[in-house]
């Protein structure tokens, strides 16, 4: 295929927000208040509306008559290239701002950078997207002091998931042979800069949410090149189940 | 910046597009929202360039069949095309449109500036549409649907939506 590289590109960053969206979709009416389970559905729904951008893109460019359909819901296990991240499951609402947070710093940094981007439709993508994504980080933002610069209870829950997700955060950075090939063209984001500024901002946040910084230096990482969490096996049970059991269906 | 002078649209399909509401706020027309960015006839077939106001809003394939039903009742086709750039921007709403919201119970969004300083609670400055004190606060940065935040009146105590400003 010609732009194998531009292809296997978006759908890295497509899967990132489909897998997030998801996740977030499956709190649909399980929020703790009202309020923030309007909030997360609709931080799912701007992710859903992203990622269905990039893939019905990727499928204009792989042709052969494939549909944003089939990439979202027909890929294996081994083909989604999301993050270990954004798969991690809803353990409770602390966790899921937490892992929210994480990605969304990430994901603005990215989206900033992917503006410059000399493929026009990536950076359209972004230009919408970013707007969105800024709500986001606010959001999750605000409930990481809120919960940690809460009782105890809320910081030893928040404390907790901030340490078990710092593991994840490392591989946000790594670059796939996609990303150095779309890098060097000017087309995609050289995430391995983004770095020394993402940990510097949300390590300012931790800290004024009275939580501390976790040490380990332990990443786990392996989502960029399909290899995934236990949890990921799972999801895409959920996720592909419609369109396994009932192909080609339409909404 | 006005609807008018930033999309392409023939003059004489504007009496159908009128017909064609936006789903989530039925008071609003498709040009009082500023969502069809082209609309033009050729040969018989209308050209339409629709773009979303958040990338996830479900109501585009909606607006989309309807404009195909709207269009097909004077025995005409339609092809519609999504586009992303330029991105939508509240400017885009009719000074029509905004007046439409507000009567229908949904305060305007307001500058950039003024929307970051509300969203954030620094300032009061969103008005109640129910009794027009600016005595409001907050809720939910995300309201019913993707474009709207929850806002409620510390003057009636009622709860309104704010259609949040988005350049």
């Amino acid at each position: 295929m010609k732009n194998e590289n531009l292809y296997n590109y978006i759908l890295g960053i497509a899967d990132n927000s489909l897998i997030l969206g998801q996740r977030l979709g499956e709190l649909c009416g399980h929020g703790p208040t009202l309020e923030t389970d309007i909030a997360g559905t609709n931080i799912s729904l701007d992710l859903i509306g992203q990622c269905r951008n990039y893939y019905q893109y990727a499928a204009k460019i792989k042709g052969e008559e494939k549909t944003e359909d089939d990439l979202a819901f027909l890929r294996l296990e081994r083909e989604y290239k999301n993050v270990l991240l954004v798969e991690q499951p809803n353990t409770h609402f602390g966790y899921v701002m937490g892992r929210q947070f994480l990605f969304d710093v990430y994901h603005l940094m990215f989206m900033t950078e992917l503006l410059k981007s000399k493929d026009e439709t990536l950076a359209a993508i972004a230009k919408k997207g970013i707007k969105e994504v800024s709500y986001h980080k606010r959001f999750s933002g605000d409930w990481v002091k809120r919960l940690g610069d809460g009782t105890d209870e809320s910081n030893a829950k928040m404390q907790e998931a901030i340490d078990d997700l710092w593991t994840y955060t490392d591989e946000l950075f790594d670059m796939t042979a996609a990303d150095k090939a779309m890098a060097a063209e000017g087309i995609g984001v050289d995430v391995s800069k983004l770095k020394d500024a993402y940990y510097k901002e949300v390590s300012e946040v931790i800290q004024e949410a009275n939580l501390k910084l976790p040490e380990s230096k332990y990443f786990i990482r392996g989502g960029k090149k399909g290899v995934h969490s236990e949890h990921m096996g799972y999801l895409l049970a959920d996720l592909q189940y419609m369109q396994r059991t009932y192909p080609n269906m339409e909404w | 910046m006005t609807l008018t002078q930033t999309a392409n649209i023939d003059t004489h399909l504007i009496p159908i597009l009128e017909q064609v509401s936006d789903p989530e706020i039925p008071v609003l027309t498709v040009l009082d929202l500023g969502v069809i960015r082209e609309a033009v006839e050729i040969n018989d077939v209308i050209h339409i360039k629709l773009t979303p106001t958040y990338s996830g809003c479900p109501a585009m394939d909606v607006i989309g069949d309807d404009l195909e039903k709207a269009f097909s009742e004077i025995g005409k086709k339609v092809t519609i095309e999504l586009v992303l750039a330029p991105a939508w921007s509240t400017d885009w709403i009719s000074e029509v449109g905004l007046k439409k919201m507000e009567e229908y119970g949904i305060a305007r969004p307001l500058s950039e500036t003024a929307d970051k300083e509300v969203l954030l609670g620094n300032k009061k400055l969103v008005k109640c549409t129910n009794c027009g004190s600016t005595n409001t606060h907050l809720v939910s940065q995300f309201g019913s649907t993707a474009c709207k935040a929850l806002f409620k009146c510390d003057a009636c105590q009622e709860p309104f939506d704010y259609f949040k400003c988005l350049k």
